[in-house]
């Protein structure tokens, strides 16, 4: 065991020795690896970014939410059979309401109607188009992230009576006012003009899912005073305990069929979606893109892997009547196999060291420069990065150390 | 010098080797090296094997230095058998009980001279203070107190040797094995490389000598003659006369 420390701690001197005795060689050799390590970290910071977005969006929607909607969020193969069905009234949240008071030990905690149309939305000179037009009670805060960065969500008797008021996105907020506070001055939704009372926090728009930025939340009141047609509407359930979200299910199903009047044996007209169905529709994609990813750029790790290997081939040929002395003077196999092996053990870590000071600082200077670009450097990253470091070394330097280590001494020492 | 007026007396046998062969095959060809060598060694001696090229003496110092295994034959060293033992094993005796002297040197070129006379040391698992203590004593012992932190090429051929043969000796071998020794110096280096040797064996080491030069073969006590993989002579304490040495 002690010869065994003794061995290692010879064999990194050696490691080092022989770095430095071969700068250029080392460095080109490292340079495949460093390149291959920032492939994929880079990577790595991309898919991270990305599963945070995701679980950004995901938080938008609430995982404790339940969403009564004409259509199914999964996608369907025979969607005709959906669009024949009765569209969603935002009355229903009325008689959804009264229908939880009365049964105490309801799962269902609250519902919340909104709808919504998209419309252009101008202050002074300029316009964003297609903005979404939101309009919901003053309970939407209760099934929905609204955070604001300036003012407030309107209040129950600007609700109750339709004030002309709005909460305006982050993203609208800051094409409409490029400089300036929005707050008070008056927008035309569609020509009508609506008083800014609170500028939403940014959400983040990744894959453009569930942002809140380009949203336009009024009240519902004053939503159904000007647009009445082609809007969509949906009741959002905020359900009590998140972990009984299928009793939920089952519970606001059987609410909704009376709602509906459904005989018994007729089917829902209805769906009710959450972030689960989503999340299923969604995780593959997402997956796919990380493997593939991972893959591609996992590729460049294993050309400069490669490259180990071949330097490690030649520094065993180089060094054929080294090995032979060494094996004269004592070396047993496993010596002279794990001298070879931390050597490229040692160029791998080189150049993953320095692989990930690049991919930190490109993180860090892409995060500077884009904000909203999903990137994210953590912790784990450079921990796996590591460790695929070291493996890289052990496996690419395997083949040349087991070569080395089973040299006959005799031809070894021979050898010119 | 002359050899003879100061034999020490042999101790146990260190190597008993008993008819052995070996062969290679070469391509179609099956070249026969040794065709059944026996010979005995003794602690204390200090033996020269000559011969010609092809003679087979590189094997058979191959085989003596647990190199390389007989094809066939029986050969014990310190009573154990070497001749079935894997790599490993082999490697052991190599580093506890055969000191190497080689005709190049084969010192570790960016290493200094200590830590090239450390090199077996490590190898037996030794800690590095008692390690270095030990390296620094063997080139004290060589004359290269002063050399300790130069390193190959910062030295003189002389004394490269020297510090392979400091290193030779840093494990307290049972044997000291070398391969034509002075072949890459000019003769008084050579000589000076002898006169340490000589010194060794005065101070109860055990030498195996192996050359084709009669002048260096000289300074044995006994010397093993080899022509086409037989013993043709083996003579003790005795000059070997210059006329049967068939240098080609």
């Amino acid at each position: 065991m002690k010869r065994l420390l003794y061995e290692l701690s010879e064999s990194w001197k050696i490691a080092l020795a022989q770095m430095q005795a071969n700068k250029t060689r080392s460095m080109l050799t490292a340079l495949g690896v460093i390149i291959g390590i920032v492939a994929v970290t880079l990577m790595g910071t991309a898919i991270t970014g990305i599963q945070s977005g995701f679980d950004k969006s995901m938080s938008i929607i609430g995982e404790d939410v339940l969403y009564v909607e004409q259509f199914p969020w999964a996608r369907v193969p025979d969607w005709w059979n959906y669009r024949a069905r009765k569209k969603i009234k935002t009355e229903y949240a009325e008689t959804l309401n009264r229908m939880i008071a009365a049964s105490p030990n309801s799962n269902l905690l609250i519902a919340v109607p909104t709808s919504n149309i998209l419309r252009n939305v101008k202050y002074a000179d300029s316009q964003v188009s297609n903005i979404i037009v939101l309009g919901t009670t003053v309970d939407f805060p209760l099934v929905s992230t609204v955070d604001t960065t300036e003012g407030r969500f309107y209040n129950e008797m600007e609700a109750k009576s339709g004030a002309n008021v709005c909460l305006i996105g982050y993203d609208v907020a800051d094409a409409l006012f490029p400089s300036g506070s929005p707050i008070d001055k008056f927008v035309q939704i569609n020509g009508n003009p609506f008083k800014v009372i609170g500028v939403g926090a940014r959400q983040g728009s990744f894959l453009g899912l569930f942002s809140l930025d380009s949203i336009v939340t009024v009240p519902l009141v004053a939503f159904e005073r000007y647009f009445s047609a082609k809007t969509d509407t949906d009741i959002r359930v905020k359900v009590k305990d998140k972990n009984q979200l299928e009793d939920a299910k089952d519970e606001l199903t059987g609410l909704m069929r009376r709602v509906r009047a459904l005989a018994p044996e007729k089917k829902n007209d209805f769906n009710i979606n959450e972030q689960q169905a989503f999340k299923s529709t969604l995780d593959p994609v997402k997956n796919s893109i990380a493997i593939a990813g991972l893959f591609i750029t996992g590729l460049s790790l294993f050309v400069g892997a490669i490259g180990i290997m071949n330097i490690t081939f030649v520094s065993v040929k180089e060094r054929t009547k080294e090995i032979g002395t060494r094996k004269a003077l004592g070396a047993r196999r496993r010596t002279i196999l794990l001298q070879f092996l931390i050597e490229s053990t040692a160029l791998c870590v080189l150049g993953g060291v320095i692989g990930l000071t690049f991919s930190y600082l490109v993180c860090f200077g892409l995060g500077f420069a884009l904000p909203s670009f999903p990137i994210q450097f953590s912790f784990g990253l450079v921990v796996i990065s590591m460790i695929v470091s070291v493996m890289t070394g052990l496996i690419s330097g395997f083949a040349p150390a087991w070569s080395a280590s089973r040299l006959d001494p005799v031809t070894a020492l021979r050898y010119e | 010098m002359t050899p003879g007026d100061t034999i020490r007396p042999p101790g146990p046998i260190v190597i008993d080797i008993e008819n052995i062969t070996k062969h290679y095959v070469m391509g179609e060809e099956t070249v026969h090296a040794l065709r059944g060598v026996t010979l005995r060694i003794h602690r204390n001696e200090y033996l020269a094997i000559m011969g010609p090229s092809g003679s087979g003496k590189s094997t058979l110092m191959n085989m003596l230095g647990c190199l390389d295994t007989p094809s066939s034959g029986r050969y014990e060293f310190n009573g154990k058998d070497v001749s079935a033992m894997d790599d490993d094993e082999l490697a052991a005796i190599r580093n506890r009980e055969i000191g190497f002297v080689f005709q190049t040197f084969n010192l570790l070129p960016r290493s200094t001279s200590l830590r090239n006379v450390e090199l077996p040391l490590i190898y037996a698992g030794i800690d590095p203070v008692t390690r270095e203590e030990m390296a620094a004593q063997a080139l004290h012992d060589v004359g290269l107190g002063e050399r300790m932190q130069h390193k190959p090429n910062e030295l003189s051929g002389g004394q490269r040797q020297r510090v392979a043969i400091a290193r030779a000796l840093v494990n307290n071998p049972s044997i000291i094995l070398a391969d034509e020794p002075t072949g890459n110096l000019d003769s008084k280096t050579g000589e000076e490389i002898m006169a340490l040797l000589e010194t060794l064996y005065q101070a109860g080491n055990t030498i195996i000598l192996v050359t084709h030069e009669a002048a260096i073969a000289a300074h044995a006590r006994r010397t093993v003659f080899l022509r086409d993989g037989l013993v043709e002579s083996d003579r003790t304490a005795a000059l070997v006369p210059t006329e049967s040495l068939a240098v080609p």
